[in-house]
């Protein structure tokens, strides 16, 4: 993989921030998008923008080709059947999915839905909603110290009872990947459905929902080079079949009357309205991207340039913890770091002052960062296709520099 | 090549004034205080800094004792260890007065002379204007004292 001609494609890494080059390092928050994606977008509006599945004239045509193209590919970049590939606003969207869909209709009292400790809030406020209204329970699988699921209490917290085991792939704070595959065989050996939150491992991780086995899994557009707006849910057909439609509306139906509706085919009978065409076709586009790429040089980059973040974050370990793995067949290309001396909202800032863009916060993680890190917050740097070696030197050199000026100045003296 | 070798930009030291450092370092009146008149946790969902105010009345109606705990960054933390210090020997009113008053000096207000004096050490957290993302941060500990004082008005 070529990054320096990588970059080019991007037409934002080009920008100064403060009059310094701009390190993005954010890019599990959302990733930066090539040129290409932004010419799809603006192409849909100024070639062919028109409401799909309606019209008969010749705009209209050709949106729903260029939609349901993406639709398409959408779906083969996942390994799915393109009928049960569902368009969602995004990850959140979908999980709140099937929590009212098939959550709602299928979960009963006493049953259990398994989770982990190293879930994002979207996909456990859900879920606490479903237990709540159905007077089920959840279980959860703890985090070891090393930032790993411990699956030693596997085998008796997914039982019988258990009707979801619902995890995310890749965790957003500590760049863990989760054997999803494992998991799942175990769930379906309980009668348990298996729902993966892929927000983190679709946009960095070769992904194929067959091999995998799961029942679900949704994935957003944002964080792997597309749109805002737009994503994924895969549902395998089995089990789509079975579902009730959530929004209501134009499109999902087939045919209405003042008193019922009869519901339109899958996976159309779950996008109520007018679709988000426009950023799903642009996200098309950024799957070609990826694909032209491949999605095993991705993950190659990224095994590379967390390896190389490691080592160059070595000196600095005295100052700050790093939470996660340090086997990277199993972590992504995230590192979480905190400091007893330097809260990770000053460290932002300061960095920020850089050029440097980084996460200080919670990252909507709370039940792990507060609970099994024992932080208030962490600092989160995370890397995609366009990040470099000399960005983290970068990045390593600011933190250095961050933790002397917040050292205590001696006094009277100015600080340097 | 990226070079990031300058020295930090003036703006950090206008934000990590030394007075704010040492607060934050060394903070006044930290710890619990065991069957106070007032309490309220304050909490910013959007960075997870904590602020737990708690305070004691002397018969008169004024603060006499206030304490704090809590985590988060040096603006938030430094920003509530003033706040004990300058809410000493005040009234509820006097004390909701100071935290409108430095509210509307973090909206962009210019404070007179005599502001400033009531103000105090405050006045340092000024630099924070120019970073609009951690203006929360600096309010936190006086929006918790306003949700302690409102508490504890509609208790009595």
């Amino acid at each position: 993989m070529d990054v320096k001609k990588i970059r080019q494609d991007f037409p934002i890494l080009s920008r100064k921030v403060y009059g310094k080059p701009l390190i993005y390092l954010d890019n599990a928050a959302t990733s930066q998008k090539p040129k290409q994606v932004i010419q799809a977008l603006a192409e849909v509006y100024e070639k062919y923008n028109s409401n799909v599945h309606r019209g008969v004239h010749a705009l209209s045509m050709e949106a729903t080709e260029k939609y349901e193209g993406a639709r398409e590919k959408i779906a083969r970049f996942i390994g799915a059947p393109t009928e049960c590939m569902v368009l969602v606003r995004g990850t959140t969207e979908g999980i709140n999915l099937v929590a009212n869909t098939w959550a709602m209709s299928n979960v009963k009292e006493g049953d259990e839905i398994l989770l982990t400790e190293m879930e994002h809030h979207s996909n456990l406020v859900p879920w606490q909603r479903v237990a709540q209204a159905k007077g089920a329970k959840l279980r959860f699988l703890q985090v070891t110290e090393e930032g790993t699921l411990d699956l030693s209490r596997l085998d008796s917290v997914l039982t019988k009872r258990t009707k979801l085991v619902a995890m995310n792939h890749m965790s957003n704070v500590l760049g863990t990947i989760n054997p999803v595959k494992e998991i799942a065989r175990k769930a379906h050996a309980v009668g348990a459905l298996m729902l993966v939150d892929a927000a983190q491992s679709v946009p960095h991780l070769p992904t194929d929902v067959k091999d995998l086995d799961c029942d679900f899994l949704a994935f957003s557009s944002h964080k792997m080079l597309g749109p805002t707006g737009t994503g994924g849910l895969y549902v395998k057909k089995a089990v789509l079949e079975t579902m009730e439609p959530w929004l209501r509306g134009g499109d999902m139906v087939r045919e209405v009357t003042l008193e019922s509706a009869t519901w339109n085919d899958l996976p159309v009978r779950f996008e109520a309205g007018t679709p988000n065409f426009a950023d799903t076709i642009a996200l098309g586009t950024a799957v070609d991207y990826l694909q032209s790429l491949g999605m095993n040089n991705v993950r190659e980059h990224e095994i590379s340039i967390t390896r190389y973040a490691l080592g160059a974050m070595k000196e600095l370990s005295e100052d700050f913890h790093f939470f996660g793995s340090p086997d990277l067949s199993k972590r992504g290309g995230i590192v979480s770091f905190h400091s007893p001396d330097l809260h990770p909202h000053d460290l932002g800032t300061i960095l920020d002052r850089e050029g440097i863009a980084v996460r200080a916060g919670h990252h909507c993680a709370m039940p792990l960062v507060r609970g099994r890190l024992g932080v208030p917050a962490t600092a989160r740097a995370s890397f995609y296709i366009y990040n470099t070696e000399e960005e983290v030197d970068a990045l390593a050199a600011a933190m250095k520099k961050a933790l002397k000026y917040f050292a205590k100045a001696p006094s009277g003296k100015p600080r340097a | 090549m990226v070079s990031q070798e300058s020295a930090f930009p003036a703006e950090l030291d206008e934000i990590y004034q030394e007075v704010i450092l040492d607060h934050y370092r060394n903070p006044r009146n930290k710890g619990k205080l065991p069957q106070a008149d007032l309490s309220s946790r304050g909490f910013n969902p959007f960075c997870g800094d904590e602020v737990v105010l708690e305070m004691k009345l002397s018969p008169e109606g004024r603060v006499e004792t206030s304490r704090f705990t809590g985590q988060g960054c040096s603006i938030s933390q430094a920003s509530a260890s003033m706040l004990t210090q300058l809410v000493k020997r005040k009234s509820l009113d006097q004390a909701h007065e100071l935290s409108e008053l430095f509210r509307s000096v973090m909206q962009g207000h210019a404070l007179t002379g005599e502001e400033a004096e009531q103000v105090g050490e405050l006045e340092a957290l000024q630099g924070v204007r120019k970073f609009p993302i951690r203006i929360k941060c600096a309010l936190l500990a006086w929006a918790t004292l306003d949700d302690a004082i409102k508490e504890y008005k509609a208790k009595r």
